[in-house]
This record gives C-alpha cells, structure tokens and sequence, in this order.
C-alpha cells in the first residue's frame, strides 16, 4: 500500500508540470502581457523603449522557457503575480475566496447523495413500475435543464414567491448556501440517479442475492449490507467524475447567487481578462481536480478488497 | 432462471422493437420539426426579431406577442426562434466537429498505434485531466469569447471521448479474423479502416453523439451566459437568459420563454438519443 501511494504520488510531479506548463502558456498564447495590459488599464500612451525597458525589468524578454522557469519558482513560494485590475497579488485573493468555493461544494455533494442514492436504490428495487417510471421521468426532466435555468427557477420560486431564502448571497451562510448547492445537487443527482439504479440492478441480478434469498435472508438486509456495499464504488467514481462538472457549475451558480467564491471571481477575471487571475484559477482547480482523483483512487484500495487484494499481487 | 429472465421470448422481443421502432419514428419527426423550425426561423418570425420599440417594452404575454417583449421592446418570440436558429446550429456543428476529429483520429491511432498512438492518446489524457467546463471557460475567455470561439473551446475539451470510443472499437475490430481475411485478399489500409472498421465503429459513436448534442447545447448556452459565447445583438438563448437577468423579479417571461425553449430542445434530443441507443442494442435485436 505504501509503495503504491509513493508511485502515484511520483506520477502526480509530471502532472502537475503539464497543469502549471499549460497555465502558464496559455496566458502567453493570449497575446498581452503585464506591461501591455497595465498601459491599457492606465490609458497612458508610452513610447516602445519604455516598454522595451519595463519588459526587460519584468523579465518579459526573456525565452519562453526561462520565464516559464522562473514563473514557477516564483509559485513555489506562493507568488502567482498581481492582478491586472486590483493591482494586488493574485494569490491571497484566490485562496481567501477558497473557502466559501469548498463549503459549496462540500453542501452540493453531500445533498446529491442524500437526493440520488436513496431514489436510485428505490428506483432499482421497484423495477418497471410506477415509482421507477416516476423517478426516471424527473431524472430525465433534470437532465434537461441547464443549470443556470435551474438556478433562475430556484431563485424565482424559493426567493422571489416565497420569500425562503435569500435572493442573493451577501454573506457565507447556510441559509445563503442553500440554493446555490441545490442547483447543483439538482444537476448532478439527475444524471447519478440513473447510474445509482443502474449499478443497483446489476448487483441485484448476482448469484448471492439469490442465495440469500434461498437461505431465508431478508430482502432490506442483502439491500443494505451486501448489495449497497457493493455498489459503493461505482458510487464513489461516479462522485469524483462530478466533481469537474462541479467545479465548472461552480462558476455559473455562484455568479448568479452572488456567492463570493473563486467560481465568481473567475468569472469577473475573465470579463475582465484579468488574465493572472484566470490563470490561478485555471490551475487551481485543474489541481484539486487530480489531488481529488489521487484521493479516490486511494480509497478504492481501502474501500474494496478486489482491487486492494489484486493490485499487490501485479 | 436468469438466463430465461435476460432472453425474452422471440414475440416479446418483438413487440419491443416494434414498440422502439414507434418510438424512433416519432423522436426522428420532432427532432426533423425542430431542425426546420431552427433553419427557417426567419421566415418563421412574426417580428423582425431585432427591431426596438420603446413603446411596448417589457410586455407580458399576449395575443400579438405570445412570448412577450423585452426591455427594449423586441418580439420575445421572433427572439427565440432565432435564438434557437443560434444555439442548435451552433451546437450541431460543434457535434459534427468533434465527432469527425475524434473517430479520425481515434480509428488512425487503434489502427496504426505506434507514435501517433502515444502522442494523441497522451494529448487526450491531458485533456481529460483537466476539469471539462474550467478548461472551457479559461479557452474561451483566452479566445476572448464569441461563438466560434465558445464552440472551438468546447471542442478542444469534447474530442477526447469520441477518440476513445473509437480506438477501442477499432482495437477490437482489428484483432478479428475477417479483418485478416480482408488483408489477406489483399485490401489496402485504407480499405479496411473504411470498408471494415470505420462501420463497425459507427453505432457506439452515433450514440455517443446524438446523447451529446443536449449536453453541449447546454454547454454552450452557458458560455453565453456567461458573456463568452454570442455577444448581445445576436440573440442566442443562453445570452437571451443572461440578459433578463435583472428582470426576473418582476418579467420572469423574459427569462421562462429562451430557458423552456433550451429545456424542449434539449428534451428532444434526449429522447432521440436514447431511442436511438435502444435500437442500435443488440439486446434488442431479434438477430441474436
């Protein structure tokens, strides 16, 4: 187990050089740089020795390589540049708007299991008939609808006619936390309902369930101590392979809440093209995103002994 | 008792691929309806969709407007219809794009694997590695937003599926014996890949793509929503919603009628795509 953590802990170094690589060249491909920009944002007209001499200065004149070296000393000491807006060093702004981000998402997953697994298992026991047909019609329905609809309706109806909760998010709350992670535990529950039931149904077709049967155990028991058990990992990945979609949803929920978190500073980044902003963003969240996958990876080994037991003896 | 369970009797069998058969025959008709709704919108259009009329702005549902004004006083529907035109043939090119690339290039790398196989397969694991929708959003707003630039942006992050789906069925393919056969009565590559592979790959593929057309629909009306897809005079439906934003409160017709139109579009083509993946399952062929 230890030899298999450090190995994937050594594979994360050449991801993280492609994440922060693509980052930093993707801020390049956009053709403006700091001295650029800042002359734009002043309205001052300069003349090309003066910003050849910023340029130089900033070591903007540098390889392409050089500067992408020293771009990421710098980040290893936690300096990402400054904003191109603010003025102000990108990095403590984006981790200070982290928190709320994370508690979103902390909410939104924690209410997709509690909507999708109960309904998906529930769906998969009444196979084809109506309380199936009912949930798998409300999956589809929510499948159909794009978040920021979802979010416009949730606003209208929970805050505009009945005045529940907050329009807008003005502080971190739970109460102001309520709709945005119900629009996004909405989005996601649809699509893992479906999967739930699914995952359910094929563990329920299994030999053992029959045998149980045949020994005189009762149905609620192979339901929640081996069949449940069973599908939690398929239930997990399905978890983890949300959290992009997540991340991304995050940006639109909360720029129409109003949640003050990174979704919505990005989104102000990129109106703005405030690119070292969009930058830290972007790598950012490319970095929870694959620690996230690490982390899951890791926890099929404890949570299913097939592929612990298996993996070892390769 | 499970085998007999899995394996309906040949009449059964039948009925349900008759029932599926309906099925498809409707969902090809609406989703036929809608893309001529789409191509046609103009023509369909009570009102020049763009002309501005301060006088009966933000009105509410009527008889001369169905779907209401907006705040400038645009037909709401002629709005839509074009909005629509907008937003599925948008979303029907960047389909089409990434269905092309991806087969291509995933049915070259099954095919001739080697180099390209690595080269590509790693491109994509890169592809893959990133958050879909934050990667979509950073290349858009690097592109500096637009519609084509939204549906380039999409693409860059879609292509990886198909190529998968279309490697691994070319993989498969390649190591049955009439593929041998075919080489040894002397087709050339290019032959087999398009005689042989390329329609064994076709069903999982078209699957794949007709169940993707709702979500990039979606997809992309958020990037407009967001101010990175269609910008403000060309009406889009994600940008339509994003505009009436501020007027949900008190015209929520503003933002009910492009948010029910993306949610029918997208119902459609759900619908087609899951029709259309039942009929291509074997299971539900009375061949086998």
């Amino acid at each position: 187990m230890k030899k298999y953590i450090l190995k994937r802990l050594l594979q994360l170094i050449p991801i993280l050089l492609v994440i922060t690589f693509l980052s930093f060249g993707m801020m390049r491909l956009a053709g403006s740089d700091a001295v650029l920009q800042k002359m734009e944002n002043t309205g001052m007209i300069v003349s090309q020795e003066v910003m050849d001499k910023a340029r130089a200065e900033l070591g903007l004149d540098k390889p392409f390589l050089t500067q992408y070296f020293v771009w990421l000393g710098n980040l290893l000491h936690g300096d990402m540049g400054t904003s191109y807006i603010s003025g102000k060093a990108v990095f403590p702004a984006f981790i200070s708007k982290l928190p709320a981000t994370l508690l979103l998402t902390v909410v939104s997953i924690a209410l997709t299991i509690i909507i999708s697994i109960p309904l998906g298992v529930l769906a998969a026991v009444k196979q084809n008939r109506f309380t199936d047909y009912l949930i798998r019609a409300a999956s589809f329905l929510g499948n159909s609808m794009p978040n920021f609809f979802v979010a416009l309706l949730l606003m209208y109806f929970f805050a505009i006619r009945v005045k529940m909760f907050p329009v807008i998010a003005s502080e971190v709350s739970m109460e102001s936390v309520a709709l945005p992670s119900l629009t996004l535990a909405l989005a996601m529950s649809a699509k893992y309902l479906r999967q739930v039931r699914a995952t359910v149904l094929d563990e329920l077709s299994k030999d053992y369930v029959v045998g149980a049967k045949a020994r005189g155990v009762r149905f609620s028991v192979t339901l929640y101590k081996s069949v449940l058990k069973a599908c939690l990992v398929t239930i997990i990945t399905l978890l983890t392979l949300s959290i992009g979609s997540l991340l991304g949803g995050t940006a639109i929920v909360e720029s129409i809440f109003l949640w003050d978190g990174v979704g919505k500073l990005a989104v102000d980044a990129i109106n703005m093209r405030d690119y070292p902003m969009i930058q830290a963003y972007v790598m950012w969240m490319a970095i929870i995103y694959v620690c996230v996958n690490l982390i899951t990876d890791l926890s099929y080994r404890i949570l299913d002994p097939r592929i612990r037991l298996g993996g070892e003896k390769a | 008792m499970s085998q007999e369970k899995k394996r309906p009797s040949l009449r059964n069998q039948k009925i349900r691929k008759n029932h599926i058969k309906t099925r498809l025959v409707v969902f090809v008709i609406l989703a036929a309806g809608l893309l001529l709704t789409a191509v046609f919108a103009q023509q369909l259009c009570p009102y020049d969709p763009n002309v501005q009329d301060a006088s009966i702005s933000l009105q509410p549902p009527s008889a001369a407007h169905p779907a209401g004004t907006d705040r400038f006083g645009r037909d709401m529907l002629s709005r839509i219809l074009v909005g629509l035109q907008t937003s599925v043939l948008a979303t029907l090119s960047l389909v089409l794009i990434i269905t092309l690339v991806g087969t291509v290039l995933g049915v070259l790398c099954g095919y001739y694997e080697g180099v390209l196989d690595s080269v590509v397969m790693r491109i994509s694991d890169v592809c893959l590695a990133f958050p879909g929708l934050v990667f979509a959003l950073a290349i858009a707003a690097l592109l500096n937003g637009g519609l084509h630039n939204a549906v380039l942006a999409l693409a860059v992050i879609s292509w990886p599926k198909y190529a998968r789906i279309a490697r691994s069925q070319t993989l498969a393919q390649k190591s049955t014996n009439y593929i041998d056969a075919a080489k040894l009565a002397g087709n050339s590559s290019g032959q087999i890949i398009v005689k042989h592979i390329l329609p064994n790959c076709a069903g999982p593929i078209l699957v794949t793509s007709m169940l993707d057309i709702g979500t990039m629909l979606m997809e992309l009306a958020g990037l407009s929503f967001l101010g990175l897809g269609a910008q403000p005079p060309t009406a889009e439906l994600g940008n339509m919603m994003s505009g009436g934003r501020s007027m949900l409160q008190t015209y929520p017709w503003v933002i009910l009628g492009p948010g029910i139109a993306i949610f029918i579009v997208v119902v459609i083509f759900n619908l087609l795509g899951d029709t259309v993946r039942d009929y291509l399952d074997p299971r539900n062929s009375r061949r086998k």
